[in-house]
């Protein structure tokens, strides 16, 4: 207590800041019931109970039940498991891509900076969306497919990051120093510079795991996602659509989840960014 | 400037030539041939039907081959014909010169994406500026809290929200196509009215989450801007608080709007998969939709190409509207 190292110092500042206080609980709890899926969910996600179909919310089903007679909410805490594995694969496949270009980028220049830069432009003026719909469709929608795609085309935001990093950093004398003892590229580009920049890096992390979430839920939401039997909130939303003129709770309850969990990211990231170093703020947008 | 411009526009040609080129390469390295499709709806074909239709398609050459051909027929326009029924060409499904102006799909999208960035602008500015010009006020606050709402809201599931409210309940507005059955035989105000009671919900849809993130900056650009020196100065002088905020403060708070709005162009456009899927209107995004699932490679070629055109015009837009409103770069 009382000392002031950096850690004491981010806690003191994350800990004041009740939104993002907030963003870290409603990801916690995320996490725990999916996790936990098999224990918390009151029925199972694929029992079908042919007498009561498309039931209004009541006691026995407090979020109602589907076309098939099966229990919402319970498969609304099964496909909290793959919001949650899809965000975290996607972000760490578009991070790390995006961290390797980056410091490429960054610490080199010249070539092979002109090169990336020029890739990052294309890959940003291509209409994401319609590319990610085509590679899923073609490829088949498994869920490890889509947590390839969506990571593969994620990763120029991180990269710019993390050049950019790189460009400030490289001139630094802590930097000069490991060169002037002969340090090699690999050496300063990892445990000299990359170790330096890895909080900002780490905010747009977090960040863009909401984004993963949103993508993943849309590509479900449009058929092209998660197949079901395999619940995913979007594959409920699907459900939704179909059935809008007489079953609201299919369309209300799981975008009210996928809301409340981008937000919680969105609140933990910006509350990391701005424990961290509050300068950061300007650093870091999304 | 012209050199500027000229410079810029000139960039764009390289990067729409590696735009294709990664496009087309995902797309035709991805397992599975159309020709699966063919042979799905009919079980009855035989080998040496299928390599006729493979050949009819140019699909038995090597992949760099299929690109220069495809290449070489773009630069006139031309993108081919659809693997659908019918055989048409992909230009004559996004841009029917036969059918008047509001049936053709590259106009629906495109009318669709212009209003909402239109209303965009008209309410995220605004808005951005006086919460920005009454910082901390209970005003600020909840245009905060909604507009951080508003970021995280899916914009398939406030679409489906504001159909059960207007039209399953309420019966105020239509909830798919974007017209009337009798449309044709209406005055032509009541086309107008029709249009837009179709086309209001779509827009608010597509316009909500540009509308969040354009505010939200607005915001943090003025106020950054507002405690620039030249502002203080600006005051010193005894200029009137409205002079100060909209003739020394806004212009400047607006330079990173201008660029934000030219990056989110793409975004834009991929969106209209989503809200044209769930409003049924027949746009560019629909026929993309239909394409991909029966895996019409010239239809998806021909449309994301477009999307990528669009997506660069914008952001050649954004340049020339940043030289509007900033005349330091239009000096040099």
């Amino acid at each position: 207590m009382g000392q002031y190292t950096p850690r004491n110092l981010f806690w003191n500042r994350f800990k004041e800041n009740g939104l993002a206080l907030a963003g870290g609980i409603v990801v916690l709890v995320l996490f725990v019931v999916a996790v936990l899926a098999p224990f918390v969910s009151p029925y199972n996600p694929d029992d079908i109970d042919r007498k009561h179909i498309l039931e209004p919310p009541e006691r026995l089903h407090p979020l109602g039940t589907d076309d098939l007679g099966r229990d919402v909410l319970s498969r609304m805490i099964w496909g909290s498991r793959i919001s949650l594995s899809v965000g975290f694969v996607a972000v760490g496949i578009a991070t790390i891509i995006g961290m390797v270009l980056g410091a490429l980028s960054g610490y080199y220049g010249g070539w092979s900076d002109r090169f990336i830069m020029r890739f990052i432009d294309i890959m940003l003026s291509i209409p994401t969306f319609f590319l990610i719909l085509a590679v899923i469709a073609f490829i088949g929608p498994s869920i490890w497919n889509i947590m390839i795609v969506i990571g593969l085309t994620q990763w120029m935001g991180v990269a710019r990051l993390v050049r950019a990093e790189f460009l400030t950093l490289k001139e630094r004398e802590f930097v000069l120093a490991a060169k002037a003892v002969g340090a090699s590229d690999l050496r300063i580009i990892f445990r000299h510079i990359m170790i330096n920049s890895m909080a900002p890096v780490l905010v747009s992390a977090v960040l863009n795991v909401a984004g993963a979430v949103l993508v993943e839920s849309a590509l479900s939401f449009l058929g092209i996602g998660v197949q079901p039997p395999t619940p995913s909130w979007g594959n409920i939303l699907n459900l939704g659509k179909d059935n809008i003129e007489i079953a609201w709770w299919l369309s209300v309850f799981p975008g009210l989840a996928i809301l409340i969990t981008v937000l919680g990211y969105n609140l933990l990231g910006e509350g990391i960014r701005d424990s961290i170093d509050p300068r950061l703020r300007d650093s870091v947008r999304r | 400037m012209i050199m500027y411009l000229a410079k810029r526009f000139l960039e764009m040609i390289p990067t729409l030539f590696g735009i294709t080129l990664i496009s087309f390469f995902i797309i035709h390295l991805a397992p599975g041939k159309p020709t699966d499709i063919f042979s799905e709806l009919n079980p009855k074909i035989t080998p040496e039907a299928r390599e006729r239709l493979e050949k009819l398609y140019n699909l038995d050459k090597p992949i760099m081959v299929q690109y220069g051909l495809w290449l070489k027929k773009i630069v006139k326009l031309d993108f081919g014909d659809s693997f659908s029924s019918d055989r048409r060409p992909v230009m004559q499904r996004i841009w029917d010169t036969k059918k008047p102006l509001i049936e053709r799909r590259l106009f629906v999208t495109f009318m669709i994406n212009l209003l909402s960035m239109i209303v965009i602008f008209l309410i995220a500015i605004p808005i951005g500026i006086s919460s920005a010009t009454h910082q901390l006020s209970l005003y600020d606050k909840i245009t905060t809290t909604v507009v951080f709402v508003g970021f995280a809201m899916p914009s398939f599931w406030l679409a489906l929200l504001l159909m059960i409210l207007f039209g399953v309940y309420l019966h105020w507005l239509p909830i798919s196509q974007l017209k009337s059955m009798n449309f044709d035989s209406l005055p032509l105000i009541g086309q107008i009215w029709d249009l837009f009671k179709h086309l209001l919900l779509p827009i608010f849809v597509s316009a909500f989450g540009g509308l969040a993130a354009d505010s939200r900056f607005m915001r943090s650009s003025m106020l950054e801007v507002i405690r620039q020196d030249y502002v203080t100065v600006a005051r010193a002088k005894g200029l009137p608080e409205k002079t100060v905020i909209y003739r020394h403060a806004f212009r400047n708070a607006l330079l990173p709007i201008i660029t934000l709005t030219g990056l989110s162009i793409g975004g834009l456009i991929g969106g209209s998969v989503i809200f044209e899927n769930i409003f049924g209107i027949p746009g560019m995004g629909q026929l993309f939709y239909m394409s991909v699932m029966t895996r019409d490679y010239p239809m998806v070629m021909g449309i994301l190409t477009i999307g990528a055109v669009l997506t660069l015009a914008g952001n050649l837009m954004a340049d020339i509207g940043y030289m509007l409103a900033d005349p330091r770069i239009r000096a040099k």
